[in-house]
């Protein structure tokens, strides 16, 4: 199952690509959840800096209504137990509150009622767990380790981000929940981030976006 | 909760037989394997002391040990059959050593100098194993040691360890999170975890107890008097077994340091030393026989006031405190390769804080029946070219502590350099290339070959730079093989 976490739009020049990829995911029983980027689609309100305003625009102009509606539809969290899936926090998914510390993370896992959260919104890949203290600590996951998430604990996932991972490293973050063995794998893929930066540029969009995406931060 | 398991019950085709330990940790069970999880060797079944009455510790101890000690791997550790990881029913089957527990080895002690060397650098060993694996065991005690009968030593019970690839489950533990009484290290008392250098405090603990019978700070029964050690020095262990060489007190105390930075830097280096007991630089602390004065401890007081542990980066990158091997061929001393090789060792060391370097020249050994000259015998050849090693390493300008002289007999030049390499734990060997006068030897018939394809690390092979005559015409087939390193 595959659980897609928001912000299709907003970042790139493919954002009708994107969202016809994402439609399809969804009819195929996808999770599929809305970000601050997509909300931004069909209201004005939230505050973007000046190189998301500029995509967001595009996104506007280029977007066809049904792929607008589709964003307007969708849900901020879904619960699939035992996970738990929110683009920002658990604690209020509407307030696009960032999980970026132990508090933080803990608020969000103890709102998500249950034991697994996995969140978007945040770039870089971590992992959070409760310590035998009840806190959470957090955890630089290496890509491709699969990390055992078993015990009476809660556990929340960063999963990282497709475009604009903040790590200087162009590849794609995402991340592997094997419910039966109870591992989490956090995962980099390379893609082709030359042509979408390429993209970027050639749609007019502001240059720092495609360097961006070309440069990983 | 599990329910209890019994003499004769089975668990996953595992037929469990006697119970041969009961302990904070769990329990542990002989087990008979099912035909086709027969390992050929002994099998014993751990499992958590799980239900009313049981700490919850124990779990995530168990859980941590589930985790690590299946990914570790190694003569140093027991091997790992199966992981039950059913969350009602969760087992780990391991293989039983056979050897004999190091607190029986404690019980005898004092031990003498020479077993005691022996001894330490075999768990020096066995830490140095599972550290380069990125773990930290954080509970390094006699009970956790078996010594094989080959006199290897194998580390037990990953039920406080870190791994540096997994979320530690036990980070801000702080109270439960530290080792056993007698040997944990002060910067666990104060919550650390991140440190391999922790281990080396609790192994100059056992090496003391192994040294003296006694543990260095007693037994505390209370964090309270675990935080003792945060200042107070230990009685040198020559107070209580006047016969115990320095060296060996030198390198006990200097595991013992209350400050992990001015600690060994890794058990690599730990075991050189009882290796070499010779070769360590001795400062007054080997010679202590007494308790630590008024005025020491005080100083010691004084300098632990306020946050008594100050925490320094701890040396994780792998190699980051290498013992680096030079092999300098004292056979002959005028070849042209020698001021290469002095440069690249030069280099090697202004890129390393923490290092230590081994020189080994080995010679032919010398002919039976001694001869007419000092120098023609055995001893007197050895002699002669642990000179020439110690002039070839003077210009370094080196400190003694770091350095140290090898000078040995061998047939088989390469082997041998492979064989101190293994021992030693060497993170890198430096050695000349066949010179250019050798280059029409094939390079695959030369020492620095052999040691380059066999080396249990890396190799830098130091080649003199070609002058502008010599590289043109290309040098004449040679009959015999050339002498000496290259």
């Amino acid at each position: 199952m595959h659980a897609l976490l928001g912000d299709f739009v907003g970042y790139g020049a493919d954002a009708c690509a994107v969202v016809e990829r994402v439609m399809r995911f969804a009819e195929e029983g996808a999770i599929v959840l809305k970000g601050n980027h997509d909300a931004a689609i069909d209201r004005r309100g939230g505050y973007f800096n000046e190189q998301a305003q500029a995509a967001l625009e595009w996104a506007r102009e280029t977007l066809s209504d049904p792929q607008k509606r589709f964003l307007a539809g969708l849900p901020l969290f879904a619960k699939h137990a035992p996970s738990y899936f929110v683009h920002a926090s658990a604690a209020s998914p509407e307030r696009w509150d960032y999980v970026d510390s132990p508090g933080t993370a803990l608020r969000c896992a103890e709102a998500s009622g249950e034991p697994y959260t996995f969140c978007g919104h945040v770039h870089d890949q971590t992992l959070y767990f409760e310590t035998p203290t009840g806190r959470m600590s957090a955890f630089q996951p290496s890509p491709g380790t699969p990390i055992p998430v078993r015990g009476p604990r809660r556990w929340l996932a960063i999963v990282g981000s497709v475009g604009q991972p903040r790590d200087r490293n162009p590849a794609a973050a995402y991340t592997m929940f094997d419910d039966v063995r109870r591992e989490i794998t956090f995962h980099r893929v390379s893609y082709d981030y030359l042509a979408a930066a390429d993209k970027i540029r050639r749609a007019g969009l502001p240059a720092a976006l495609a360097y961006r995406v070309e440069s990983g931060i | 909760m599990s329910t209890q398991i019994r003499p004769g019950d089975t668990i996953d085709g595992f037929v469990i037989g006697d119970c041969l330990h009961k302990g904070g940790n769990g329990y542990v069970y002989r087990v008979r394997p099912p035909p086709e999880r027969d390992a050929g060797y002994p099998l014993l079944m751990k499992v958590p002391g799980v239900g009313p009455g049981e700490p919850t510790l124990g779990v995530v101890s168990f859980e941590i040990e589930q985790t690590i000690l299946p990914l570790l791997t190694g003569s140093h550790v027991p091997r790992v059959v199966a992981v039950g990881d059913d969350a009602m029913r969760p087992y780990l089957v391991m293989e039983e050593i056979a050897g004999e527990g190091l607190a029986a080895q404690v019980a005898r002690a004092p031990l003498d100098a020479a077993e005691l060397a022996q001894v330490g650098a075999a768990l020096a060993d066995a830490l140095q194993s599972v550290h380069r694996q990125q773990v930290i065991h954080l509970d390094v005690k006699p009970e956790n040691f078996i010594v094989r009968t080959g006199g290897e030593a194998v580390l037990l019970d990953f039920g406080f360890a870190r791994h540096a690839r997994y979320p530690d489950l036990l980070a801000e533990a702080k109270t439960f999170a530290a080792g056993s009484a007698a040997y944990v290290s002060p910067e666990q008392l104060q919550g650390h975890r991140g440190d391999p250098r922790s281990d080396i405090f609790a192994l100059g603990a056992v090496l003391y107890e192994l040294a003296t019978g006694e543990p260095p700070f007693g037994e505390p029964a209370t964090f309270a008097g675990m935080r003792d050690r945060l200042w107070r020095l230990p009685s040198p262990p020559r107070s209580l077994v006047p016969s115990l060489p320095p060296p060996l007190q030198e390198i006990i105390l200097h595991c013992l340091e209350t400050r992990a930075d001015r600690r060994y830097s890794t058990a690599a280096h730990v075991a050189f030393d009882l290796r070499h007991p010779d070769q360590v630089q001795l400062t007054r602390r080997a010679e202590w026989t007494a308790g630590a004065g008024l005025g020491r401890q005080l100083r010691s007081w004084w300098r632990s006031r306020g946050v008594a542990v100050p925490v320094s980066a701890p040396p994780t990158v792998a190699g980051s405190a290498p013992v680096i091997l030079v092999a300098v061929d004292t056979e002959h001393p005028d070849d042209e390769r020698h001021p290469a090789l002095r440069r690249a060792t030069q280099a090697l060391v202004a890129m390393n804080a923490e290092f230590r370097l081994m020189f080994v020249s080995a010679i032919e050994a010398a002919a039976l029946g001694e001869g007419a000259r000092l120098e023609d015998t055995a001893s007197g050849k050895h002699l002669d070219h642990r000179n020439r090693l110690r002039m070839w390493v003077a210009p370094l300008e080196l400190p003694a502590s770091r350095t140290s002289l090898h000078v040995v007999e061998s047939a088989d030049p390469a082997e041998t350099l492979l064989d101190l390499a293994r021992v030693n734990h060497v993170d890198l060997i430096v050695i000349g290339a066949p010179g250019t006068s050798d280059r029409a030897l094939a390079w695959w018939r030369s020492v620095a070959s052999t040691v380059t394809a066999n080396a249990p690390c890396s190799v830098h092979v130091v080649r003199t730079p070609e002058r502008g005559e010599s590289a043109t015409p290309r040098p004449q087939i040679r009959a015999n093989p050339p002498m000496g390193v290259a």
